[in-house]
């Protein structure tokens, strides 16, 4: 690499608190710090792995980005532009640009829509000028892009396994033609064989597609797989970052060396 | 050297039918497990392995949509043959069950405490003070503070504290053999170890057995003596943990062991089962 990769996204001291709940009296009780003043960058065309614990808050930081989670203080630039200040209007064009593949491929899709419902959903929003049949065309080919016969388009979630239903949700997400994805926990509730296939599938449609990718996950092995950056989050705050090699043969702080600790070996 | 097996599973095989259509979930499953040993059931999802584990006790639906054959025997005694009231003894008491979801396999509107209280009161009558027992439930599974957890519902509690509790549960009528079922897929890893550092501790100072049921071959090394590998409902390879872990030679097994990253060990790409299966 002889130049540096410019940023595709930029994180600037970014907070999400979430207010106390009030007690008996009316004191309003100390404010969750779900994300508490985290900074960092995702190079475009790489992939930034971010891991920690249930609770460290890195999930709420991906929901942050696309306006699933409410920011309370920082910056969220995309290729210079701040959407982290925009109203839901004015961030629409830049939803395209980012999606999100969700962790549980059981309840994040609409069990009452076939596929091809599920699929053609964004491409109404977004591409409204789409005619019926070229949306099923598309769809047709996003079948294929993830390793699935397009026959399937007019089956239901419940015909699926959970390995099928993780790649119906990656086609989903690619169905808008976005720069960024959000994967969070994409491969946690997989079995291993299966958790095989689906990051193989993740990284050769990065390769074909030019995708960028924040994959959050709580198994440094699988993380330290697929990065080219990691960030470990405990507690709402970046504790530690680096390359990959780094922080698995100097980890630095305690808790990267209980992650690192307990991931099997053998 | 080889004392007698605590379980013999002789040719275990479960069948569902369904509107007409028979469907076999496992056939021909054999094992023997001694006292203080973990066998571990490798398999994805579907191989029938959790069948086959909850066919010992009949936790499925009786006949005609589920039939079970072949023999298990504890104590020399054959479990498949035991009429309702007698398994039910065995059930909880001598053969305890931790499922995969503590979330789910809890029941929300009663307390921790209460639940736990119910399997002593059930299986161990001579208990007079239930509450104590339940404490030390507790305690044993490394819960610090176990009066206010007594005290909590499940929804109070993290996926970790959860399956702890589930484990107390399964404990607390001291059985013989433990059946952990996924005990760790919906937890963290760092969770997912502590877990497993407990099981071993237990299984260590109370000689107990468990069946260990796991798609996961990185949390069978360092944790079982036997390792016994399903597919389509039929047992593909079995043998001593070290040696099917170093020496696969079953091309399954071989994928399995393969597909799982490793730290330290970047490759290009993952090897998936399919690739593994069609090399051979």
């Amino acid at each position: 690499m002889s130049i540096a990769p410019s940023a595709l996204l930029e994180i600037r001291n970014l907070s999400v608190h979430y207010p106390g709940r009030a007690n008996w009296f009316f004191q309003s009780a100390e404010p969750k710090r779900a994300v508490d003043g985290i900074s960092f960058t995702i190079p475009k065309g790489k992939t930034v792995g971010l891991v920690g614990e249930s609770g460290s808050g890195k999930s709420t930081t991906g929901k942050a980005i696309i306006k699933l989670a409410p920011l309370t203080s920082g910056q969220i630039l995309y290729q210079g532009a701040d959407i982290g200040s925009m109203g839901n209007a004015g961030f629409l064009p830049w939803r395209k640009m980012i999606q999100m593949i969700f962790q549980d491929p059981y309840n994040s899709l609409n069990p009452r829509s076939d596929v091809l419902g599920i699929l053609s959903e964004p491409l109404e929003i977004h591409f409204p000028d789409m005619s019926k049949s070229e949306r099923e065309q598309r769809c047709a080919e996003l079948l294929r892009d993830v390793k699935l016969p397009p026959e399937h388009l007019r089956r239901h979630p419940h015909e699926f396994s959970g390995g099928q239903r993780q790649r119906i949700g990656i086609a989903r997400a690619l169905a808008v033609q976005p720069e960024l994805i959000i994967c969070d926990e994409p491969v946690s509730a997989l079995d291993v064989s299966v958790q095989a296939e689906v990051v193989n599938l993740l990284q050769d449609l990065q390769e074909k597609l030019g995708l960028t990718y924040l994959f959050i996950a709580h198994d440094l092995a699988v993380v330290e797989h697929v990065s080219d950056h990691i960030l470990v989050m405990s507690k709402g705050q970046i504790v530690e970052q680096g390359l990959p090699s780094e922080i698995l043969s100097n980890p630095q702080h305690a808790y990267t060396k209980t992650l690192l600790a307990a991931v099997p070996r053998f | 050297m080889s004392a007698a097996p605590l379980l013999k599973v002789q040719d275990l095989g479960v069948t569902f039918r369904s509107s007409g259509k028979e469907t076999m979930a496992s056939a021909n499953v054999s094992f023997e497990l001694r006292q203080g040993e973990v066998l571990a059931v490798v398999g994805e999802s579907g191989s029938g392995k959790s069948v086959s584990a909850l066919a010992l006790t009949r936790l499925l639906p009786g006949e005609p949509t589920c039939t079970i054959t072949g023999k298990a025997w504890l104590d020399g005694r054959d479990l498949l043959d035991l009429d309702e009231t007698e398994i039910s003894k065995v059930r909880g008491k001598e053969i305890a069950y931790v499922f995969q979801d503590p979330g789910t396999s809890l029941n929300p509107v009663y307390t921790i405490g209460f639940q736990i209280g119910e399997a002593v009161r059930i299986h161990n009558h001579h208990v007079t003070n239930v509450e104590a027992a339940v404490i030390k439930a507790l305690e044993e599974v490394h819960i610090n503070d176990p009066r206010k957890v007594a005290n909590q519902y499940p929804h109070e509690l993290s996926g970790g504290m959860q399956q702890r509790a589930m484990i107390a549960m399964a404990l607390a009528c001291n059985p013989r053999i433990l059946i952990a079922d996924e005990p760790t897929t919906a937890l963290d890893v760092t969770i997912q170890k502590e877990i497993m550092d407990l099981l071993g501790r237990l299984r260590k100072e109370r000689g107990m057995s468990i069946l260990l049921i796991t798609h996961n071959f990185g949390i069978v090394a360092n944790f079982a003596d036997h390792v016994q590998v399903m597919r389509h409902g039929r047992v593909v390879e079995s043998g001593t943990a070290e040696h099917v872990m170093n020496h696969p030679t079953d091309p399954y097994t071989k994928g399995l062991i393969a597909c799982i990253p490793r730290l330290g060990q970047r490759r290009r790409r993952l090897t998936t089962l399919n690739e593994e299966l069609s090399q051979s």
